[in-house]
């Protein structure tokens, strides 16, 4: 979050809406920690990483879609080891599960 | 409630989060993530408790255990009923709050002793990792911020005096090495390292010089059982020359004694990579 903070004072104060992506947890084998984040302006800019670059995109797509009002705060899971789970995982195997929302606290 | 406002209805914890983390003070924060309203806050900080999850037992449960990973410098998620409720049976009729609880420690400490060129590479590969690197040697000359500009702090002063002023901040993530071969620098610095809590002690030495240290050490009162937290020679055996590859070492051996592993190559083991 702290690699995070001089991108989302810029972006806020040209007035813009930023979602946040956290990493909550990870199952078997995963690139990051939890805490691991990433921002994601209403104009589509990006801050930071969750993974090594396997679902950022996906997580970009979430995010916009928060923001703009086709969903909600909640978790989203990467990998392929559950059903529910995005087609895109991480290529080291593991699941990883994000919390997304928008910072307006 | 703080009294910062930022975005159209910001509660202000952010605000306060992100000074925080730029301050580098000790702060947690909890977030429902699964629950009937995911995403409410409580920031928790030794000094003060700031936002609410909706209830304000949870509020006081969730802040205690936020403290207690703050300490740990760990983050996960917990479980907790609607009203702060932490035991299985309490939880068997009540549905659960998922919370997330996200903790950001200040930076651990690496002192280095001893204005060598091994200290230059050393403090540069410790910022790499995230360390607040400080670098003490008592002779002015050599002991400067130009010498080590990637150093926090560079402090002239003899290994005891840094100890017993500051000492008591070592724990178990912070670190030690000693790379002065210099028996009246060392001996003490050692005496001052094993006087704390500190979770990493590396000398730098041959075998032979080590064996002579380990003489002076007992000679001034150190036993078996303080000699024993000794790293000394320094470092995994990597085959390191050069200060830039002794520095890869000695960080290797850090990460490798913080975790209880070996140290093998990847490729000659079994298992998960990550536990």
């Amino acid at each position: 979050m702290r690699e995070l903070l001089d991108d989302i004072d810029r972006w806020r104060a040209d007035g813009k809406r930023v979602a946040v992506a956290r990493v909550v947890d990870i199952l078997g084998s995963g690139p990051r920690e939890p805490g691991a984040a990433m921002a994601v302006n209403e104009a589509g800019e990006v801050a930071g990483s969750v993974s090594g670059g396997c679902v950022e995109g996906a997580v970009v797509s979430e995010a916009l879609g928060l923001l703009h009002g086709e969903r909600g705060p909640g978790i989203v899971t990467f990998g392929y080891s559950d059903d529910e789970a995005f087609a895109v995982g991480l290529t080291c195997g593991g699941t990883i599960r994000l919390f997304i929302e928008a910072l307006d606290w | 409630m703080s009294g910062v406002t930022g975005v159209t209805g910001s509660s202000g914890v952010f605000e306060v989060l992100r000074d925080r983390l730029r301050a580098q003070q000790p702060t947690a924060l909890a977030t429902v993530i699964d629950g009937p309203d995911p995403g409410r806050k409580l920031l928790v900080t030794p000094a003060e408790v700031l936002g609410t999850l909706g209830h304000a037992e949870l509020d006081r449960i969730v802040a205690r255990d936020a403290l207690a990973e703050l300490e740990a410098g760990r983050s996960g998620i917990r479980h907790y009923g609607p009203e702060g409720q932490t035991t299985p049976e309490d939880l068997v009729d009540a549905p659960t709050l998922a919370v997330f609880v996200e903790s950001w420690s200040p930076p651990p400490q690496m002192w280095i002793f001893g204005a060598v060129d091994f200290t230059a590479a050393l403090s540069r590969v410790a910022k790499v990792l995230g360390y607040r690197v400080i670098v003490c040697d008592a002779r002015e000359i050599f002991a400067t911020r130009r010498r080590f500009p990637a150093a926090d702090e560079v402090v002239v002063s003899w290994p005891g005096g840094l100890f017993e002023r500051r000492g008591d901040q070592l724990g178990q993530r912070d670190a030690v090495a000693i790379l002065t071969h210099d028996p009246k620098f060392d001996v003490p610095a050692v005496q001052g390292a094993l006087a704390t809590r500190v979770g990493y002690i590396g000398v730098m030495g041959s075998r032979t010089t080590h064996a002579k240290r380990v003489e002076r050490l007992r000679d001034v009162g150190v036993t078996d059982e303080e000699l024993a937290r000794l790293m000394s020679p320094i470092g995994l055996d990597l085959g390191a020359r050069t200060p830039e590859e002794t520095a890869i070492s000695i960080c290797a051996e850090i990460i490798a004694r913080r975790t209880g592993r070996a140290a093998p190559s990847l490729r000659d083991a079994d298992g998960p990579i990550h536990s």
